[in-house]
């Protein structure tokens, strides 16, 4: 991790003061493997969600709490009420001030599938968790967790964001950049670095292959369900019959209980699927299309660098064209001396070229800028996910081993117990596997 | 049937004679000294599609089994003797069956398994023409056979002996004995309903279980079906993982090896169930044949209550014969009588009358009585033998289900075995990701 980032002393987290600077530290810290947890200084919990009623809406609200110990914080300590809606800003402004950095997803706006309503305790609950994870992974970001935006959303009273929100840019630049974008999507990009080709690909594949494991896992967490369904009816069919039994009753009562324990173990197995793994997988779902929009973004700074390098060529090559193939003729016919209209449009023309020159010369700090972010952040991505889903797929693959070694000591028990009610039984072959 | 073995059943000298499938010989019948299996090994050894002409050059399919008898004597001496073998149908089982139901109306005839596949999984097939089926089925009518042998009473019938070691003629010599008269009477009989004053109290309390235990044992059936059903779904939409992680690995560099190989295991983990439900089947296959008894058990309490049944008309019969003969002979009318109605209304009748009357009434009752002792002592076997024939099938009962029980306990055990295998398997795949 690079500390000088952190350092809070003369910096000042909303305008990096020299951008080819920080950015070329921050491609070099790439080689890290592990960020140091022992510097982690700022802890972020959301919780306790609380239904607000006002006349003309219901939503909830989430506590966020902030410890710190960074400088540029004034208090070590915040506790602020957060709604859907901020965090939906928020998200905004930092793919505004950075937008080709790959910032966490935010869970969905509402759940499509299902008849799962907003304020339903199992949606709440995943969501919590979700908004949670989203702001300390801010928190950890480089960049991203010196966004004033940020800071201001972690510290700021109700009131203060509000106001604070009503001072971004407006509507109109907004739409302006809407526009810029659309007209760079439909140019699109002459030549993209392969090493952003490769990316491409990969996201598309990669979004495809989490789109798959979400389904899967949700099927699988469906089929589960209802084979809970058929068991709760299994159990009681033993129970019933020990009641009309002597010698049998107690053997019949063993194998319901069993059952009836193996009932619950499951119970507890897909609770680990719906609450951990799924949730897991659908966030790389979301961060897929992350991924695909910073892409876009990058792609539409191209485009326009391009645009623009077109642009200045037509117009030097039209500075420096033969003036007989111009619309001379056309001048004179209006009136106008044509050495003179020749010089007024030469002087035009320089004066168009000195412009574009400086704007592609921002644009190109800009694209630098952009593509190291995104190459830094990258690699920064793809560690996390693999750390990612690699815990999650080794803690859910224990939890199927615990699951079937509390089965399997359930029924040893009965046989255990059925052993020492006659003494000698003879095992099938078929006992090891 | 139960897989254990046991060191006095019929056993050959074949290496897979640990394979306890194969063997099939049950605990309970190994104590039964002087019986048919003490003296024969009998084995229903396969199984053969036929084709032959029915009626009206219709072709049809049907499935021979193949019964192959030795002398045990000859067996446990060492020597090795080629079995005698002949091949009978299922409609041959029947009809045997049949014979022995009416020939011994007090015993507890084991059932035959089933002739149409019922309690099916959607998996599993219900076509009698199904190999699994057939092998089921092959088992099923070994198992009859060796429970009819090693019965103390039923293992010594000619008809038993004819139809184990002479294919042609069984049936003219089933047919010879006049049994299908007895059988349609029987049957009609059984259907009709009527009031016993004074059942055994014994045989109505094992009727009533009779009727408990084929409801349980359907629903137990009908709800593990279900259950199987669902756990196959569960197992299967696992194997999607394997495919899903196999396309990832493709586009990842560091955790690609690590998804392969998970892959696999949980195409492994998709294909285990089908072997773990084969052999549940079995384990069903062992309930069936219970609920299945319970209807021959209920069968001799009914033939308990017909005969109760005769034995109290014919008595009441004879009872009223005395009665009318007494009157008669002295003129003193206690009951009313169509007779005495008739008499009072034209006129006395002549001497000669009454006393051909008399007379009449004389054979009846002596006709009477003898019925009565028949019926009595009909009754009494009846209520003698089938008591102890129905203690015997107690015992059988209990071992026989407390072995299939533990048996179920072994299956599960060894489904958990092969599920922490394949997800320890996969956690340390994950963890080289």
């Amino acid at each position: 991790m690079d500390t000088s980032i952190t350092d809070g002393g003369s910096f000042n987290a909303s305008m990096p003061t020299s951008p080819g600077s920080m950015i070329n530290q921050y491609k070099f810290d790439e080689e890290d493997e592990q960020e140091d947890p022992g510097a982690k200084d700022i802890f972020i919990t959301v919780d306790n969600p609380e239904s607000h009623v006002t006349t003309i809406e219901t939503f909830i609200t989430y506590r966020v709490l902030t410890k710190t110990t960074r400088s540029e914080f004034d208090s070590s300590e915040y506790e602020v009420r957060r709604r859907y809606q901020d965090f939906l800003w928020l998200k905004g402004r930092l793919e505004e001030a950075n937008p080709t950095l790959i910032v966490h997803p935010l869970p969905e706006k509402f759940v499509m599938k299902g008849m799962v309503e907003r304020f339903n305790d199992d949606f709440i609950e995943t969501r919590r968790r979700a908004l949670h994870r989203f702001l300390n992974r801010v928190s950890e970001h480089p960049i991203l967790s010196c966004n004033e935006d940020f800071k201001i959303f972690l510290t700021a009273q109700a009131w203060e964001l509000t106001s604070h929100k009503k001072q971004g840019p407006g509507f109109l630049s907004r739409m302006g950049d809407t526009v810029r974008a659309v007209a760079a999507s439909v140019r699109g990009v002459k030549s993209r670095p392969e090493e952003f080709n490769s990316m491409q690909e990969y996201v598309e594949a990669f979004s495809q292959k989490m789109t798959s494991l979400d389904r899967i896992t949700q099927r699988i967490v469906k089929e589960e369900r209802e084979y809970l369904e058929e068991l709760k009816e299994y159990a009681p069919t033993y129970t019933l019959w020990s009641g009309s039994e002597e010698e049998l009753a107690e053997p019949l009562k063993g194998v319901a209980s069993c059952v009836d324990r193996c009932f619950q173990e499951t119970e507890e197995q897909v609770r680990q699927f719906s609450d951990t793994l799924a949730p897991a997988l659908h966030e790389y779902v979301l961060s897929a299309e992350t991924l695909k929009a910073v892409l876009r973004r990058r792609d539409f700074i191209q485009a326009e660098l391009e645009a623009k390098n077109e642009a200045l060529a037509a117009k030097r090559a039209d500075r420096d064209a033969d003036p007989r193939e111009r619309g001379v003729v056309w001048q004179s016919l209006l009136g106008k001396d044509p050495e003179e209209a020749r010089q007024q449009r030469q002087q035009r023309l320089t004066g168009e070229i000195h412009e574009l020159k400086e704007e592609i010369d921002k644009l190109e700090d800009r694209m630098e800028w952009a593509n190291n972010a995104l190459k830094g952040d990258w690699s920064r991505w793809q560690r996390s996910m693999r750390t990612d889903l690699k815990e999650v797929f080794i803690t859910t693959a224990q939890k199927n081993v615990d699951h079937y070694e509390k089965c399997l000591a359930v029924w040893e028990s009965f046989l255990l117990s059925m052993r020492s009610e006659v003494g000698d039984i003879n095992q099938p072959s078929s006992d090891d596997s | 049937m139960a897989d254990a073995e046991r060191e006095d059943a019929a056993e050959t000298d074949t290496p897979n004679s640990s394979d306890a499938k194969e063997k099939n010989v049950i605990s309970s019948m190994s104590d039964e000294s002087g019986t048919l299996l003490r003296r024969m090994e009998i084995t229903v050894a396969e199984a053969e599609k036929r084709t032959g002409k029915k009626a009206v050059n219709m072709q049809e399919t049907y499935t021979v089994y193949l019964i192959e008898t030795r002398p045990s004597a000859a067996v446990n001496g060492g020597q090795s003797v080629a079995p005698d073998a002949l091949w009978r149908r299922y409609s041959e089982f029947e009809l045997l069956r049949n014979y022995l139901i009416v020939t011994y109306p007090y015993i507890v005839v084991p059932p035959l398994p089933e002739k149409r596949a019922e309690f099916v999984w959607h998996k599993l097939s219900a076509d009698n023409m199904d190999p699994d089926f057939v092998e089921r089925r092959r088992v099923g009518l070994e198992n009859f056979l060796l429970r009819v042998a090693s019965h103390p009473v039923m293992s010594n019938d000619a008809i038993l002996y004819h139809f184990l070691t002479k294919e042609r003629g069984w049936k003219e010599v089933v047919y010879d004995t006049g049994f299908q008269a007895k059988a349609d009477s029987r049957i009609r009989a059984l259907n009709a309903t009527f009031r016993v004053k004074n059942p055994d109290k014994r045989f109505m309390e094992m009727k009533h279980y009779s009727d408990e235990l084929q409801s349980i044992t359907s629903q137990l059936l009908r709800a593990r079906a279900r259950v199987a059903d669902r756990l196959y779904g569960v197992y299967k939409v696992h194997g999607n993982y394997g495919r899903v992680f196999s396309e990832w690995s493709a586009i990842e560099k560091e955790m690609g090896d690590g998804l392969q190989s998970a892959g696999h295991h949980m195409d492994a983990y998709a294909a285990s169930i089908d072997d773990i439900l084969e052999e549940e089947e079995h384990y069903a296959d062992q309930i069936k044949e219970y609920l299945f008894f319970a209807e021959a058990l209920r069968a001799v309490c009914r033939k308990h209550e017909l005969s109760q049944y005769e034995l109290e008309t014919a008595s009441l019969d004879l009872t009223s014969k005395r009665q009318q003969r007494e009157e008669l002979a002295t003129g003193i009318v206690r009951t009313f009588s169509f007779k005495g109605m008739t008499t009072k209304l034209f006129g006395q009748e002549t001497a000669e009358q009454r006393e051909a009357r008399l007379k009449m009434l004389e054979e009846q009752i002596v006709e009477g009585d003898d019925t009565v002792k028949e019926k009595t002592s009909e009754c009494e076997d009846i209520v003698s033998s089938g008591w102890e024939d129905m203690q015997r099938f107690k015992e059988q009962k209990d071992r026989d289900l407390r072995e299939a029980l533990i048996n179920y306990a072994y299956m599960q055990i060894s489904m958990c075995k092969k599920g922490i295998q394949v997800w320890t398997n996969a956690k340390e795949c994950f963890s080289k990701m």
